[in-house]
């Protein structure tokens, strides 16, 4: 059909714009930012203590006010908010780009367009795209463009090139409304966990450059974690996407076993991806109690990023190498 | 017990975007009241065991050990899952595979040490649950904590002033705040200020709550069925029928406490099946074309029983599992009477419905007859392995069969599978030189043996394999899943606040006016929503007292 090979052609417009876009950003975030300037052996922008108030239960805690995402203390050239601004303009386009070619695909396969592992990878893309998209209204958090573009540029080079199969009907098993909520919330939650994992690894690189200054010793990639904005901050952007994304994996998950109980006749059964669906669920679950347990709060990022992979294991390992009852498609 | 495991309810897993306070499950602190060493009393001890395993930390170090637990279960062969891969595993690895079995990994979730991490997780969660609940409730019924001295400490702060006197100005800010649904509480404090105390956001704690206890409901219906339910396979061709009793199994799986009187009463049978295929021989449909009763006197009713649609009958549910071919065949002895008149099912090997099977005939004479082939819907000849199937659809159907005359060990007692012969006292036809004979059959060829016995392909039947399952925990989980996803979008999304207002006379010429109003408020989660909120509610109160001075701080 003529509607298939236009959405293909959509397909490699995306990863071009997309690939333009990320390299505005990392224009912007490379050769415009200024590194924050350090005061001696103290990181920019060190953790405010939390007060604990009097008269207040005496368990409560105040929350430190957010600390401006984009530190003040980096001049901003000129050239900054051009470049970040068409930037932004490319992503927004690429996203709309995209979007027509998720839409057509479906079109022209007369069903859903996340019926396999190309299509679902490049809905997934779409979502995170649209993630970032909204965070970027809401927070100043221009800056992570570079860094959720490049995976997800790699993301769909790996849908295009590996993955890709032609527009087709679906297989029996997959021909349920089911397809539509299971599937649409699993790839909200997966591309919204592909943000969080890519703020995740920044925040430990910025921690990591930050004990480093704070021991007085020479920080290593001290030209890219100087650039990023603070621990805390990332920190709390990585909270917000996994608390967001958590309770809609959760919810795929079981719309998943809805789903199995009228196709297969059980709703849980252990098949390969229902048991990863679970590590991962069970990991995100440690992350955000690690997260709210002083004691284990710094190893949090390490399970948010070990829940991550196990995200990727599910997604590419289990769909690929070990064969089970979701080996059709996802 | 209940008294031994309060402890501050911020470390029982509440997902607080900031951490509350210090834990108090580091060893050695409170818990060893008593002196140390082997003198403590058995009571110390457990008492001490009990606030471990109700620790955040253990509840930690158990969900990272159920995470690791299951990986096993995801890379080895699991019997639940498939049998016959697990069997290919025990003739590839002889040595390897015992030991793995001992130590349950074939069956890693029923394994007994999978059992052990989430029932101690579970006894962890419960012990954290049951004060948390009782604390809660004791905070539902309480009032908002009195205002703390100084509110310009907090780090959301404004003030303002009035000509409204105190006592008034208290009343106009508590009533804004009411309208925001906030829990508020007046007091009067000394030298004639008035101060409200509000707080709202109790739902996070209330949904925290709800999806624990709903995990523990999810696991209780899990047990149900694992306990009360049963699973059920079995084949029917074409024209046959099933009721539901236990012999009708070809396969029949009860929980531990089920018995069999509680089977429903319902029988079922296959009037046609259908499937269509893809050109590439994807499968596109599948419909298995039922008439059924719900009981032995009942009405006769007909459905489609499909992928995706199962039957649903008195709390049981009919799957369609798979599919495959049966060929109808005749057997005649030498004499030419009829010894076998039958479709028989065979095996499908792969997605192209090459199929395995036999035909057992016990009525022949002088001597009983097996064959024993396989069948291909859409015959096409591969020149390496001989005959293939093109196409999963019935095309060019072909039978290729050899035969057996003798004793098919069917009178020994011992159960044999209707897809295998028995070999052990049965003899293989042979052409003159000892060559096996075998014979490729299209529908309407017949096949005559050197001994006069005949074999006919009359006809081409299908039939639909049935997985019948009974889970009577199943409800519960589901309401029990919906509990998790709502108590998980509760404790996530709802924010807990508390604010102050408190207003008191002016000292000397403040401007004129006679009561300043100091506003304080403080956000446990998401500070930056809190701000917005916050002054959005200063300039509510402000418009209250019917001031519209500028915010002095």
């Amino acid at each position: 059909m003529h509607l298939a090979s236009i959405s293909n052609d959509l397909f490699g417009v995306t990863v071009v714009v997309y690939s333009l876009a990320m390299l505005a950003y990392a224009a912007e975030f490379a050769f415009v930012r200024r590194p924050a300037p350090l005061v001696a052996g103290v990181p920019a922008q060190a953790a405010v203590p939390a007060r604990v108030l009097v008269g207040a239960g005496g368990s409560d805690v105040e929350e430190p006010p957010a600390p401006v995402v984009e530190a003040s203390s980096r001049t901003p050239h000129p050239w900054a908010e051009r470049i970040g601004g068409i930037a932004v303009g490319l992503t927004v386009c690429g996203w709309l780009v995209h979007l027509a070619e998720v839409v057509t695909r479906g079109v022209a396969a007369g069903r859903v367009p996340w019926g396999n592992m190309y299509e679902f990878s490049s809905a997934v893309a779409l979502m995170a795209v649209g993630a970032f998209l909204v965070l970027l209204t809401r927070q100043p958090v221009r800056w992570l463009g570079v860094f959720v573009l490049l995976p997800v540029v790699l993301y769909l080079g790996l849908a295009g090139t590996v993955l890709y199969v032609g527009a087709g009907p679906l297989v029996p098993a997959l021909n349920s409304y089911w397809i539509k909520i299971h599937v649409v919330a699993a790839i909200t939650a997966t591309g919204t966990f592909m943000v969080g994992g890519v703020t995740t690894v920044l925040h430990l690189v910025r921690r990591r450059h930050d004990n480093q200054v704070a021991a007085g010793r020479r920080p290593q990639w001290a030209g890219l974690a100087a650039r990023m904005p603070s621990a805390q901050s990332l920190d709390r952007t990585t909270y917000r996407l996994i608390a967001f994304a958590f309770p809609v994996w959760t919810f795929a998950v079981i719309a998943g076993a809805i789903w199995a109980e009228s196709a297969w006749g059980r709703y849980w059964g252990w098949d390969p991806k229902e048991t990863w669906s679970f590590i991962t669920w069970v990991l995100y679950a440690a992350y955000l109690h690690s997260r709210s347990t002083v004691a284990w709060r710094k190893a949090a990022p390490m399970v948010a990023l070990l829940a991550f992979v196990g995200m990727l294991v599910n997604y590419y390992v289990i769909n690929t190498v070990v064969a089970g009852l979701h080996s059709y498609a996802f | 017990m209940t008294d031994v495991t309060v402890h501050p309810p911020e470390e029982a897993g509440a997902f607080d975007d900031e951490p509350i306070a210090p834990l108090s499950t580091a060893p050695d602190q409170a818990a060893g009241e008593g002196p140390p060493g082997p003198r403590r009393s058995p009571v110390v001890a457990l008492r001490r065991g009990w606030r471990q395993l109700t620790s955040m930390r253990t509840a930690l170090i158990l969900l990272f050990l159920l995470a690791l637990a299951a990986v096993p279960g995801s890379l080895i062969p699991q019997r639940g899952l498939n049998a016959a891969k697990v069997r290919q595993f025990f003739t590839a690895h002889p040595t390897l595979a015992p030991i793995l079995d001992r130590l349950s990994l074939f069956d890693v979730f029923a394994a007994p040490w999978f059992a052990a991490i989430y029932l101690l997780l579970f006894v962890s969660l419960i012990g954290c649950l049951t004060p948390r609940v009782r604390l809660h409730i004791r905070a539902l019924r309480a009032k908002p904590p009195a205002a703390p001295r100084r509110l310009s400490r907090l780090s959301s702060h404004a003030d303002f002033t009035t000509d409204l006197d105190p006592a008034a100005a208290v009343s106009a800010a508590r009533g804004v705040l009411a309208r925001r649904r906030f829990r508020v509480d007046v007091r009067e404090e000394a030298a004639g200020a008035h101060s409200v105390a509000a707080e709202k956001g109790y739902l996070r704690e209330t949904g925290n709550l709800l999806f624990h206890i709903s995990l523990v409901v999810l696991l209780v219906g899990i047990a149900l069925g694992g306990l009360f339910g049963y699973k059920g396979d079995v084949l029917v061709k074409e024209g046959d029928g099933f009721a539901n009793i236990r012999s009708s199994y070809d396969d029949f799986t009860p929980a531990r406490l089920f018995g069999d009187r509680e089977l429903a009463p319902f029988s079922f049978s296959l009037k046609s099946f259908h499937a269509s295929y893809q050109p590439n021989g994807e499968a596109r449909t599948f419909d298995a074309d039922v008439r059924y009763r719900t009981s032995p006197g009942g009405p006769q009713r007909s459905y489609d029983i499909r992928v995706n649609h199962p039957l649903a009958i008195a709390g049981v549910k009919i799957y369609l599992l798979g599919h495959g071919y049966a060929p109808h065949v005749v057997v005649r002895d030498p004499k030419g009477h009829v010894a076998f008149d039958a479709a028989v099912p065979f095996l499908p090997r792969d997605a192209t419905f090459l199929s395995d099977g036999v035909i057992k005939v016990p009525d022949a004479q002088p001597r009983q007859i097996g064959f024993a082939g396989f069948f291909a819907p859409t015959a096409a000849i591969d020149p390496a392995s001989g005959m293939v199937s093109a196409f999963p659809g019935a095309r060019r159907p072909a039978l290729v069969l050899t035969a057996y005359h003798g004793n098919l060990g069917l009178d020994n007692g011992v159960p044999q599978s209707v897809f295998s012969l028995d070999l052990a006292k049965l003899t293989q036809y042979t052409d003159g030189s000892g060559q096996p004979l075998s014979k490729l059959l299209t529908p309407g060829s017949t096949w005559t043996l050197p001994d006069g016995t005949s074999i006919t392909f009359t006809g081409l039947e299908q039939y639909g394999t049935f997985q019948v399952t009974h889970d009577p925990g199943k409800r519960v989980a589901l309401i029990a899943a919906a509990l998790i996803v709502l108590g998980l979008i509760l404790s996530l999304r709802v924010r807990r606040r508390r604010l102050w207002v408190r207003a008191r006379p002016a000292e000397g010429a403040d401007g004129g006016r006679r009561t300043v109003v100091e506003v304080g408020g403080l956000a446990r989660t998401d500070a930056d929503s809190f701000a917005e909120e916050f002054d959005g509610l200063v300039e509510k109160m402000r418009a209250a007292t019917g001031t519209a001075q500028p915010n002095q701080e």
